[in-house]
């Protein structure tokens, strides 16, 4: 680790001010900055210690939704009463991610941070424009088993690796953002991450010196909610291909979709494709699979994970067939 | 004395050396305190400079969590968190869950339902599942949970394994792991 002077902010307006200088970052959790300074990916000067920063609440909103503070920690969120029940695909989400112990430490704020797992990224003997841009992505024609086969370009096939934010990108959420000077913003969680294009090693749209201080759910949508993560192992590893999907079906017919995948792309991503395949439809296996394949029409296979482009469509079927008929269930 | 840690960074003593800070660490009930390099982990932190040794080292990198401690009761990875950072909480690391005159019943199930073969991985064991049953006692879902909404959780071998999952042992000691966690979970060492 390179050298840093640390300080504690308790004031988000001077945690913000004493973090926009050239080297410094912010840190709560520390579960993928410590890691990535570890192996002197990331190289901070000063870091700004927002933790404690009295952004933990989870709040109800007038309008029935929920705005979870940045400093919430990922396990608090995912067995919050309100969260459990009220958008479950979030809490499903959450779980399925890391371990006890990371779950623990790692904050909502921080999660939405959190970057790509991918090994040339992380192997700094390795060509990697998101480290060092411009000198090559080794992953086209490496060993590129987990890597994107949506939204990618030729300078870039990583993937996001967080679970949460598919979840928050099918429950439509948006980021509440504080930058320098005090003014305040919100982000639609869609415009949040950025593709690659040619500039792979700028990863969200947040603007110089702006810190993440709550999400905000809208009032829950209506439908089943499900998130479903296929994976090499059965714990305590990344999605290959994940699925977080919203149905509701009245009388055997489709009358709302939210989609989102995970593991597929350099952001969640939100299948507006998908979505008009279902709506009005059957809540049958056909409709499924026409969703699917529409949802997963510009897929590209880099050599080592083609097998995700049917991989995403089965466990598209799957999810939405479960999520379907528990809706019909409950629904009587 | 009141020390406030975030406000004594300390500047270089010269232009090479990396910047220190003052830190009191609370572990096991007992405050220490230590001037460190402000790149120390928690987990060098109490090896290294409290001589606390048994937690462990395995990976450096949090996918291992044998260096599982608790934090403020929950559990934790205590190789991916800054020492300097931990100030007012309070670290509870296996030396002080019991002693050989006195061990935690977890320990103590631990040797009957022989949950260890070479031990590395132990402490962080046993943290790691102090930790997990206070989660489930209050009634936590985990990836394992078939409905996340349900207010109360049974604590099956399934759930153990998941809530679990984060603890890797190289000498595939898990189910007796899970037996060992299981009999204290169910009252049988309280």
């Amino acid at each position: 680790m390179r050298p840093f002077t640390y300080e504690r902010a308790t004031d988000a307006g001077a945690a913000v001010a004493s973090a926009f200088r050239p080297g410094a970052r912010f840190i709560s959790g520390g579960t993928n900055l410590l890691d990535l300074m570890k192996l002197e990916i990331e190289r901070p000067l000063h870091l700004v210690d927002i933790s404690r920063l009295p952004l933990r609440a989870i709040e109800e909103l007038p309008d029935g939704g929920l705005r979870i503070g940045a400093q919430a920690a990922n396990s608090d969120t995912a067995a919050d009463t309100r969260v459990r029940t009220r958008y479950p695909v979030l809490s499903q989400a959450l779980l399925s991610g890391a371990s006890g112990q990371l779950r623990n430490k790692a904050s909502i704020g921080g999660n939405l941070m959190q970057r790509t797992r991918c090994p040339y990224f992380y192997d700094t003997h390795s060509a990697c424009n998101k480290r060092d841009p411009g000198v090559g992505c080794a992953a086209i024609g490496g060993m590129n088993r987990i890597h994107a086969i949506l939204g990618a370009s030729e300078h870039c096939i990583a993937t996001n690796p967080s679970d949460m934010a598919v979840a928050l990108v099918a429950l439509s959420a948006r980021v509440e953002l504080l930058g320098p000077g005090g003014s305040s913003r919100s982000v639609a969680i869609g415009d949040f991450h950025r593709l690659p294009g040619d500039t792979p090693h700028v990863e969200t749209n947040l603007s110089p010196g702006e810190m993440i201080t709550g999400v905000v759910l809208p009032a829950p949508p209506p439908g089943w909610q499900v998130y479903r993560k296929v994976r090499d192992r059965a714990s305590y590893e990344f999605a290959l291909v994940s699925v977080a999907a919203i149905v509701s079906v009245e009388r055997g017919t489709i009358a709302s979709a939210r989609v989102a995948f995970g593991g597929v792309a350099h952001r969640p991503w939100r299948s507006p494709e998908a979505e008009a395949a279902l709506l009005g439809r059957p809540a049958t296996m056909v409709t499924y699979r026409a969703a699917a394949d529409a949802a997963l029409g510009d897929a590209v296979g880099r050599g080592h994970n083609n097998f995700k482009i049917e991989l995403a469509k089965r466990t598209l079927c799957r999810t939405l067939a479960h999520a379907a008929e528990a809706h019909a269930a409950r629904e009587g | 004395m009141q020390l406030k840690t975030e406000e004594r960074p300390r500047p270089p003593a010269t232009p090479d050396q990396p910047p220190t800070m003052l830190a009191r660490l609370r572990v096991n009930g007992a405050d220490n305190f230590v001037e460190l390099d402000t790149r120390t982990t928690l987990l060098d932190a109490l090896r290294e400079h409290l001589h606390l040794t048994g937690t462990k080292k395995g990976c450096d990198h949090g996918q291992c969590a044998a260096c599982t401690v608790l934090v403020n009761g929950r559990r934790i990875n205590a190789c991916l968190s800054l020492a300097v950072m931990h100030e007012g909480d309070e670290i509870v690391t296996i030396e002080g869950l019991g002693s050989p005159e006195a061990l935690h019943p977890l320990q103590a199930a631990f040797v009957a339902c022989d949950g260890f073969q070479c031990g590395y991985c132990t402490a962080g064991q046993i943290c790691s599942a102090v930790g997990m049953l206070a989660e489930a006692k209050a009634d936590w879902p985990s990836h394992a949970t078939a409905d996340v909404s349900a207010p109360t959780i049974a604590l099956t071998d399934a759930e153990i394994r998941e809530r679990m999952s984060g603890n890797i042992c190289r000498c595939a000691a898990y189910p007796n792991i899970v037996a060992a966690i299981r009999e204290v979970a169910e009252g049988g060492r309280a």
